[in-house]
């Protein structure tokens, strides 16, 4: 297991919601499990090889006694005295437990809760002072709440960010991090969800009091992956595939989506980018672009987690454009009254913002309003549905 | 530390496509033989691109939740997990025989044992006799029945008849139903004229799919005759031309389709412990008395 370390990377962000003074510490009590970590942890040492803690050291000397360096001064001491000085340091010693033994080595999962309590910029005394207020986080549409018992273990409520403030009992309640998978897979209408990181995450339910590695398993499970190319990201390893390379890469029914890039510029990935990428649609921050040396036009978003590369929802919908940009404009010509033109706005407007369910039923301002659109249908279309009355293939007629 | 993933198609449209996944994904979390369980997804997120990263384990198996070989075993999955060096040579395969190839993934720069699809492993047989078990809810069905099992043709891949007639073969070597048959849905013998292949009254029709969608909830049974149209849906058994037909929908989603998944892992060297006979176990179908 690691040494605790000092990650250069942290970006320091302020912890949640701590208050302006200085907030009390908890009173914290050492747990046997961790007071035996340390014990162990000193047995894996040789004798003189300190274990490490946030302002002061222990280690094992020739003799079998513990020497606590503390300062300047350092004190020999057998268990039971060691037990006594680690409890009176109990928030330092709890916090190298969570870390060390609980959350442990792996990347992601480490940087990740470590980051939820900003553990590599502020002072273990300043953080349990927040953890005790309670730090809170956003990822994507959830909340997280950290906070600490009286033993210095960390527990956290992850919801949804619209039931902030909602009590627990009024939410259902939820301990297995995989029961995130059912909670994924609908939005609020009872849609499929095709991608997890798409703004419709249905709300409702609560992970009221999580360990740290099951916080980790939630949030994975809500949005797959975010923390791995998150810390990928803050260790500057970011592996970004761009647009060129990931069509070139398609294959098999994929295989025509390389026909699409012609090389007569980029405009077409900016419209792609505008219409699945933008945070309106996706939480993810658009790391890639049209290839190294081009950036698309168009803002990749704000987003907490980045997004590496085209995803499969993007690469489906740009074989369908790639077919159907290979059609060569035609003039079709018939008449619509300037209200009707700008009907025809409206209604591509709402469908496209996903504002078709807010428009209420008698509200005939709105273009996209339903009787309005049954009306410049029975107004406009053929028999056969032609806007107009002028067929789609002018052989037709 | 041991780490199973277990990769499948996935869909933008139908979430019965991950389904089985994830509940197989359950039933061997629950064996704890692996320090972890992961899935990924060409469809669904994580994505093959990005589900390796998400593992921590040092000993990774990864496991195609797929009919047979093919398009997705031999190229889409290895390049999208980036298995530097991949070449189907790796798997000498027949087009049945894929066992493992151990190979370094780039994405993490560690070695992974990539391993056959379920579909061809020879427990998938068991897989396919328990299907039909379950559907009759007779744990000793076999006399008086037929057995079908269907599949695409050749025409979409040649070996994913082969597995179909790999499997087919396997049950009629064990004389437990009175005739066991391969059929497809676009090639002779087609599963269309069902009843003109089998003489027992009874036949219990399995589709050799991983999940339940398009093919196996419309096309199947529409082709077959057990409904005009699938929203009407259909009894089982349903009588067509005087053969009841025991339609068991996508052999995928049976429990012991676990098993599988295991075994391939354990043939590329896991470490499982007695999961395999848990699994077996757990996913019995009941005797009844
Ligand atoms: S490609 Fe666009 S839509 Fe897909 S995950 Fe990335 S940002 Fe989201």
């Amino acid at each position: 297991m690691a040494e605790p370390t000092s990650d250069a990377t942290d970006e320091g962000e302020a912890s949640g919601d701590a208050p302006e003074t200085d907030p009390e510490a908890p009173e914290i009590d050492l747990p046997a499990d961790a007071f035996d970590a340390v014990l162990d942890a000193l047995d894996d040492r040789d004798p003189g090889e300190p274990l490490r803690f946030e302002g002061f050291s222990v280690e094992r000397d020739d003799e079998g006694e513990y020497v606590l360096a503390d300062g300047d001064s350092s004190t020999p001491l057998d268990e039971r005295d060691l037990h006594e000085e680690l409890s009176e340091r109990a928030p330092a010693v709890t916090d190298w437990y969570a870390f060390e033994r609980v959350v442990g080595e792996f990347g992601p999962r480490r940087a990740f809760l470590r980051w939820i309590e900003d553990a590599d910029g502020e002072t273990v005394a300043t953080r349990y002072a927040a953890l005790a207020e309670g730090i809170e986080r956003a990822w994507g549409e959830l909340k997280i709440t950290a906070t600490v018992t009286d033993r210095g273990e960390r527990r956290y409520d992850v919801r949804h960010a619209d039931d902030a403030g909602v009590p627990v009992d009024e939410l259902e309640a939820h301990e297995d991090p995989l029961d995130a998978r059912k909670l994924v897979t609908y939005d609020e209408k009872g849609r499929y969800r095709p991608l997890k990181t798409a703004p419709s995450l249905a709300g409702g339910w609560v992970f009221p009091d999580l360990g740290p590695r099951d916080l980790y398993e939630t949030v994975e499970t809500i949005y797959p992956a975010t923390v791995a190319n998150w810390h990928r990201e803050r260790e500057g390893g970011l592996d970004v595939t761009h647009w060129r390379e990931t069509m070139e890469r398609q294959s098999g029914i994929y295989g025509v989506v390389k026909t699409w890039d012609r090389g007569e510029g980029h405009e077409h990935v900016n419209w792609v980018a505008e219409a699945c990428c933008d945070d309106s649609q996706c939480l993810k921050r658009r790391e890639w672009e049209y290839d190294d040396e081009t950036d698309l036009d168009v803002d990749g978003g704000d987003g907490a987690f980045p997004c590496r590369e085209p995803c499969s929802v993007v690469v489906s919908a740009a074989r369908k454009w790639t077919r159907l940009e290979s059609e060569q404009p035609r003039t079709y010509e018939f008449d619509l009254t300037p209200s009707e033109k700008e009907q025809v706005e409206a209604i591509i407007d709402a469908v496209a913002d996903g504002r078709i369910d807010e428009i209420r039923e008698a509200d005939t301002k709105e273009g996209a309003n339903r009787y309005r659109t049954r009306f410049l249908r029975a107004k406009l279309f053929d028999d056969e549905g032609n806007l107009g009355g002028v067929p789609t293939e002018p052989d037709e007629e | 530390m041991q780490s199973l993933v277990i990769v499948a198609h996935g869909s933008h449209l139908n979430p019965e496509s991950s389904a089985p996944t994830y509940d197989h994904a359950d039933t061997i979390r629950a064996t704890g033989a692996f320090d972890e369980v992961r899935t990924g997804f060409w469809k669904e997120e994580p994505h093959f691109r990005e589900v390796l990263r998400t593992v921590e384990g040092d000993e990774i198996y990864v496991v195609p939740l797929f009919v047979s070989e093919g398009y997705f075993t031999e190229q889409v999955i290895p390049r999208e997990l980036r298995l530097a060096g991949w070449d189907v040579s790796e798997w000498d395969s027949d087009g049945l025989s894929a066992d493992q190839a151990t190979l370094v993934a780039e994405d993490i720069d560690r070695e992974v044992h990539y391993c056959g699809p379920v579909g061809t492993h020879r427990a998938m047989t068991d897989v396919i006799v328990r299907r039909a078990e379950s559907v009759t809810d007779d744990p000793d069905v076999g006399e008086g029945f037929g057995l079908a099992v269907v599949g695409h043709g050749t025409e979409r891949n040649e070996n994913s008849a082969k597995a179909i007639e790999y499997h087919a073969d396997r049950i009629a070597e064990r004389d437990r139903f009175d005739e066991v048959k391969a059929l497809y849905m676009d090639e002779d013998p087609e599963v269309d004229d069902l009843p003109e292949h089998f003489e027992s009254d009874d036949v219990v029709l399995v589709p050799l799919f991983i999940a339940d969608g398009y093919h196996t909830q419309e096309d199947i049974p529409e082709d077959v005759g057990l409904c005009e149209d699938h929203t009407e849906g259909y009894d089982v058994p349903e009588t067509v031309d005087g053969t009841r037909i025991w339609y068991a929908g996508a052999v995928g989603t049976e429990p012991l389709m676990a098993d599988v998944v295991l075994e391939r892992a354990a043939d590329a060297g896991a470490d499982l412990g007695t999961a395999l006979d848990d699994v077996r176990e757990t996913t019995r179908v009941a005797t009844g008395d």
